[in-house]
């Protein structure tokens, strides 16, 4: 079961894998995630389905190695087998003809924007793609996203790809310029869809985000995952991980992703000595 | 019962009973008046022949006292550590009149842990198929139960479970030192010896739909015994401040994924002082955990008095003798935060008892004016839980009571034929006991329906 059917780099510490998971590939709408454990004594994370190919069987995560999970993880070879991959989970995204939607990916953000640019552009909107990264290294998915997009912007930290600048940058100069955008879908660092969000308020542009919190089961019985939406209290697996991003309270959330920062860092600085 | 030292076990996960020696099990066991028509079985929700079993250890034949209480219960090591006894089986011993009742729960852990040391691990009798698949969904003490009983009877049987391990809430809810892991193991095992398949990774209403095991995948019944699976928050500021936990995510960090363990690679927050809000036994799990894990104080925070207490009584005890405090009569307003997003207290009111509210108890009041803080680092809230919505919101014709718990009769049928429910998603949070006596009713309706059905 789950055995890994592909296995490849896209980016620096950035790994694709496809999976055989014949349900999950069967159920799997855009917008779902996996909860994944690689080993048999791995903690459990989320993943956003990437993609999927009913035909095989499979789907794809897109994995950034951040810490001792994925890192372990990424010693997996093609052939492989994950221990437990448990989907597809959360809300299927909302999709719907809008006109033209600037979908925003920033980081891995990207891998998870992806299936919502095509998912809106056979619903028959054009689709003006934005992704941002801190340097062109690190800006994946690039070919991919462009091919299902009628116009690609990338936007680096650094200038060494696209546009110096950031995701908001570019966004602002397409409304500015080309004028017509009728929704954005933005998936990445928090407080990146928290300064989306801000931008597009005043607008009165419909903004979809993808949340991230820290979850632990996935199926709404833990709790762990809740976000407040409009003040009130929603759980990300199971009401999301899609929301209206002028609704998200994204200092929470911001400050709710670092209650394990400690132990994660000491896990991973221990794990890299062991490594040496 | 021999329990280990209060002070020195809330250190550590290993268990606190620690089962009573075979010359203890025999003289305890000879205490049984062996009652013509013994109000003991009335209190048993599996109707267990208690009589019976205790008549055979008094013999000291406790191999054959194991199988006769197997032949009604299907988890003889975990309801002989987690039931109620004292509100079912032992409340109605008669000799309560005189003394205190016969120990039934004690004697039926000795003989469960006795056959599970000294059983040989033979390949069980082959049974006749019938040749009907069925489904049951949730590997907790519901799912369990059914499907055991119905692979019994030649059916061939599939749980499916959303974890990536059996058990339920025997293996997520209750800590290691009430509910060893092993025991659970140990009936899962058992089940599978029997034909059981068990699935892991799915999850009903997302990998698969009801209707597409029916319709597709050939299962001619299913049973629905997700449990409840909802954690309820009280709605206070401050609930979602860094170290918030619900009972259910503290406990499943714990004891599914072993975060007490040194090695374990799923964290949890061990706070110095935490308080756990609540009264029944998750409240008692979790604040005893939270000792364990290393808590200076921890402290229980409930609004009633402690008589009102859900709790199993024996649990209550052990957590004094673990040096739990109690803060009784009193509930929580708010959460307080330090500037770092970190909770470091918590704003009470104390209480005091009014009129009785709907479950007969005295409804509790809140004293105006009697605001004081506790000073804590962890805060988790064991206030109940509600339906899961997962299965039930996905799953069409699926007719569903006020409070999103699933609608059965009294065979354990939905409104949807074939499909039956039972356990906590019938019941709302319940017992273990309960939940396995749902599995055995709802696995003779099930028979009853596929036989009638040609």
């Amino acid at each position: 079961m789950f055995e890994i059917a592909e296995k490849q780099t896209i980016g620096p510490n950035v790994t694709r894998y496809e999976i055989k998971a014949p349900r999950i590939a069967k159920a799997r709408l855009c917008g779902q995630f996996v909860i994944v454990r690689a080993f048999d004594y791995s903690e459990r994370i989320p993943l956003t389905i990437a993609d999927v190919n009913t035909a095989t069987g499979t789907i794809t995560i897109i994995v950034q190695t951040v810490g001792k999970s994925t890192s372990e993880m990424a010693t997996l070879k093609k052939g492989d087998s994950f221990h437990d991959v448990a989907g597809p989970l959360g809300q299927p995204s909302h999709i719907q003809k809008y006109g033209t939607v600037a979908v925003i990916g920033g980081g891995l953000g990207t891998a998870v924007v992806y299936p919502q640019a095509v998912a809106l552009r056979q619903a028959g909107n054009k689709i003006i793609s934005i992704i941002g990264a801190r340097t062109k290294d690190l800006v994946i998915l690039d070919e991919l996203l462009g091919s299902v997009s009628d116009k690609l912007i990338i936007t680096t930290d650094d200038g060494s790809s696209g546009k110096k600048g950031l995701v908001t940058d570019a966004l602002r100069e397409l409304i500015q310029t080309d004028g017509q955008v009728n929704a954005v879908y933005c998936a990445g660092p928090v407080i990146m869809m928290k300064f989306v969000s801000e931008l597009t308020r005043p607008l009165n542009i419909p903004t979809i985000v993808s949340l991230n919190p820290v979850m632990v089961d996935g199926t709404g019985m833990c709790g762990g995952c809740r976000v407040t939406i409009d003040g009130k209290r929603k759980f990300a697996c199971v009401d999301g991980p899609e929301f209206d991003g002028h609704k998200v309270d994204f200092d929470e959330l911001m400050d709710r992703l670092k209650t394990y920062k400690p132990e994660e860092d000491k896990k991973y600085e221990q794990h890299k000595c062991k490594l040496k | 019962m021999p329990q280990r030292d209060g002070v020195e076990r809330s250190r550590d996960f290993k268990e606190v009973n620690l089962g009573l020696s075979e010359q203890a099990a025999i003289r305890e066991a000879q205490r049984c008046l062996q009652c013509k028509n013994a109000k003991c079985v009335t209190g048993c929700p599996v109707g267990i022949d208690i009589p019976g079993f205790i008549e055979l250890i008094a013999k000291g034949d406790f191999a054959s006292a194991a199988e006769m209480v197997r032949r009604d219960n299907d988890l003889p090591g975990v309801t002989g550590r987690v039931c109620p006894q004292e509100i079912q089986c032992e409340a109605c011993c008669v000799r309560c009149k005189s003394d205190t009742p016969v120990a039934v729960g004690w004697l039926e852990r000795f003989v469960a842990d006795y056959q599970m040391a000294h059983e040989e691990k033979t390949k069980p009798a082959q049974i006749k198929r019938i040749g009907k698949k069925v489904a049951c969904i949730g590997s907790g003490p519901a799912g369990i139960t059914c499907a055991g009983q119905l692979a019994r009877m030649g059916y061939d049987v599939t749980i499916f479970e959303a974890f990536h391990r059996a058990g339920g809430v025997l293996l997520y809810g209750i800590p290691e030192f009430r509910m060893p892991k092993a025991i659970v193991n140990e009936e899962i095992r058992r089940l599978e010896a029997l034909g059981v398949k068990i699935e892991t990774n799915v999850i009903v209403g997302r990998t698969v739909t009801i209707p597409q095991l029916m319709n597709e995948e050939g299962f001619a019944a299913v049973f629905i015994s997700v449990g409840a699976g909802l954690p309820e928050f009280m709605n206070i500021p401050g609930e979602n401040l860094k170290g918030v936990y619900s009972a259910n995510e503290y406990l499943t960090r714990v004891n599914l994924m072993e975060a007490y363990k040194p090695e374990g690679e799923t964290p949890v927050i061990r706070g110095k002082h935490v308080c756990v809000i609540g009264g029944g036994n998750t409240a008692m799990d979790a604040v005893r955990t939270a000792k364990r894990l290393g808590a200076a104080e921890s402290t229980i925070v409930y609004r009633r008095s402690r008589v009102e207490m859900p709790a199993r009584v024996e649990e209550v005890h052990h957590a004094e003798e673990e040096n739990i405090k109690f803060e009784m009569l009193t509930a929580p307003v708010e959460v307080l935060g330090n500037d770092k997003g970190w909770v470091r207290g918590l704003k009470c009111i104390r209480m005091e008892l009014g009129e009785p509210d709907k479950s007969g108890r005295r409804r509790p009041v809140p004293i105006p004016g009697s605001e004081f803080d506790i000073e804590c680092d962890v805060v988790i809230v064991a206030i109940g839980i509600g339906a899961n919505p997962l299965l039930t919101k996905t799953t069409p014709g699926l007719k569903l009571n006020k409070w999103d718990y699933i609608e059965a009769d009294e065979n354990l049928m939905t409104s949807i034929p074939g499909v039956f429910a039972g356990g906590d998603i019938v019941r709302g949070a319940a017992t273990v006991i309960l939940a396995m006596g749902d599995g055995k009713k709802a696995a003779q309706s099930i028979h009853k329906y596929l036989s009638e059905k040609q």
